[in-house]
């Protein structure tokens, strides 16, 4: 089943893009973004466009681009500091906010994938995360439900893949993409390198290629640093 | 400079709540550096919550990795043994207990062991990240922070102004002058900053603060 196409534009064609979509956007921070996808969103001038993504990217990279063109109606995430044109949209009033808990985030979108409609964390529980939710105590703790979380179309970052979708991701790149991916009713994912099918060991697979319904090979990638930290060459503990 | 040299003794304080076997999340900021300070031969095992259990020191210059920062977006390392995950898995982690000890900066707290480290209303909110569901989850909340504000208000409260990340979370609070347990009748002082007097401690504490003199120690 060969799943792969040819450039991010094309994939977007294909996923039927629209203005109002609700999207889910992998990566945290600007580790494991959708690069290229994210550009082929902005060049297709999409907008009214709800994103649930962990962060919003920085001014000039990663989501970032898709506020400065005013595409973005609404983001939720769990945060989303270090981007003035985000700040500056939310104070004027032209973008909305919804602030997750991490767990609580990632869960939402896991249970939404796995046809799981709601649950109960103890994450916010008297809180204003909590407010206007049931809460429910069980052996004697509170608890409050969250409900699962879905989109129309998830956009993602591997480092490999095939042309299944089998996807393998490296280091914290992996972060949000392995949900994602199960959460939508179409998923695009992008990859580093990708390969024919058979060479992935079966036994090396994060996201089994059921999930991933579009692949492409990135056409270039940055792979920006957020916060480069290091230790002196002199070999003293960081 | 003051405020230096009293961020470093919170951090040198904290850094003795690690012990040996200990699987960790530190917090962003301070309770960072924390790692710095793991005693010699002491294995501790730092959790990122973006995915690693794990965490190396920071790389050195020109062996940084786009694909391996820790919580607070910085370039960081592998130790050996460490295992990468996704962001599910990672507070499936945290909310299921496994986690021993989390240790995180607070804008107040409380006698009742609320914490408020998120939120100010009327300021850009930046989110509250993986905040409310390490102190929900982890087995044991330590708390690092400045024991009043700059105009010298306390922030070691009755009852927290600001909106909660957690209620009745925290065990053990470390400031810049005391350390001091939540217990159900309300903090209990167990040890003071070196030149800071149990009535310094006091009167720099809005909450009801139990004293046991004979058994206040220093660090």
């Amino acid at each position: 089943m060969d799943k792969s196409v040819k450039t991010a534009k094309a994939a977007l064609e294909k996923a039927k893009i629209r203005d109002g979509m609700t999207l889910m956007v992998g990566g945290f921070g600007l580790c494991g973004i959708p690069e290229n996808l994210i550009a082929a969103l902005r060049d297709s001038r999409m907008k009214n466009l709800t994103v649930i993504s962990n962060n919003a990217g920085v001014d000039n990279f990663g989501l970032g681009l898709l506020l400065q063109t005013r595409q973005i109606k609404k983001m939720v995430s769990t945060y989303v500091g270090e981007n003035a044109t985000f700040e500056k949209q939310f104070l004027d009033g032209s973008l909305q906010l919804e602030f997750v808990p991490q767990g609580t985030f990632a869960e939402r979108i896991r249970a939404g994938g796995a046809g799981i409609p709601a649950f109960y964390t103890p994450a916010g529980v008297g809180t204003v995360i909590a407010e206007g939710k049931e809460t429910r105590v069980f052996n004697g703790k509170e608890y409050v439900m969250e409900r699962g979380l879905r989109a129309d179309l998830a956009l993602i970052k591997a480092y490999r893949g095939d042309k299944a979708g089998n996807l393998v991701y490296r280091k914290t790149a992996r972060n949000f993409n392995p949900m994602m991916a199960t959460a939508t009713d179409f998923t695009i994912a992008e990859v580093e390198h990708l390969v024919e099918i058979g060479q992935i060991d079966p036994d090396n697979v994060h996201t089994p290629g059921i999930y991933v319904d579009l692949i492409l090979k990135g056409e270039k990638y940055e792979k920006r640093i957020e916060q480069r930290t290091n230790r002196p060459k002199s070999g003293a503990r960081a | 400079m003051k405020s230096e040299s009293s961020k470093e003794r919170i951090v040198q304080r904290a850094a003795r709540e690690l012990k040996n076997g200990f699987y960790v999340n530190l917090g962003i900021g301070m309770p960072t550096l924390v790692a710095n300070y793991t005693p010699e031969g002491m294995e501790v095992v730092l959790q990122s919550e973006n995915g690693l259990l794990g965490i190396g020191p920071f790389p050195y210059e020109g062996e940084e990795e786009p694909d391996l920062i820790n919580a607070g977006k910085q370039t960081i390392t592998e130790a050996p043994g460490a295992s990468y995950f996704s962001s599910a898995d990672s507070f499936a982690m945290i909310r299921g207990g496994h986690v021993d000890l989390t240790i995180l900066g607070a804008m107040e707290v409380d006698e009742a062991g609320n914490l408020a480290n998120w939120m100010i209303p009327g300021k850009m909110v930046k989110g509250m990240g993986g905040a409310m569901d390490l102190v929900a989850g982890a087995k044991r909340v330590v708390v690092t922070m400045q024991h009043c504000s700059k105009d010298g208000a306390s922030k070691v409260l009755k009852k927290c102004t600001l909106p909660l990340t957690g209620k009745k979370v925290v065990h053990r609070v470390i400031t810049d002058l005391a350390v001091m347990d939540v217990t159900p009748d309300g903090l209990l002082l167990l040890e003071t900053a070196e030149g800071v007097s149990v009535e310094d401690v006091k009167k720099a504490t809005e909450a009801k603060l139990a004293v046991n003199d004979a058994k206040v120690g220093t660090y």
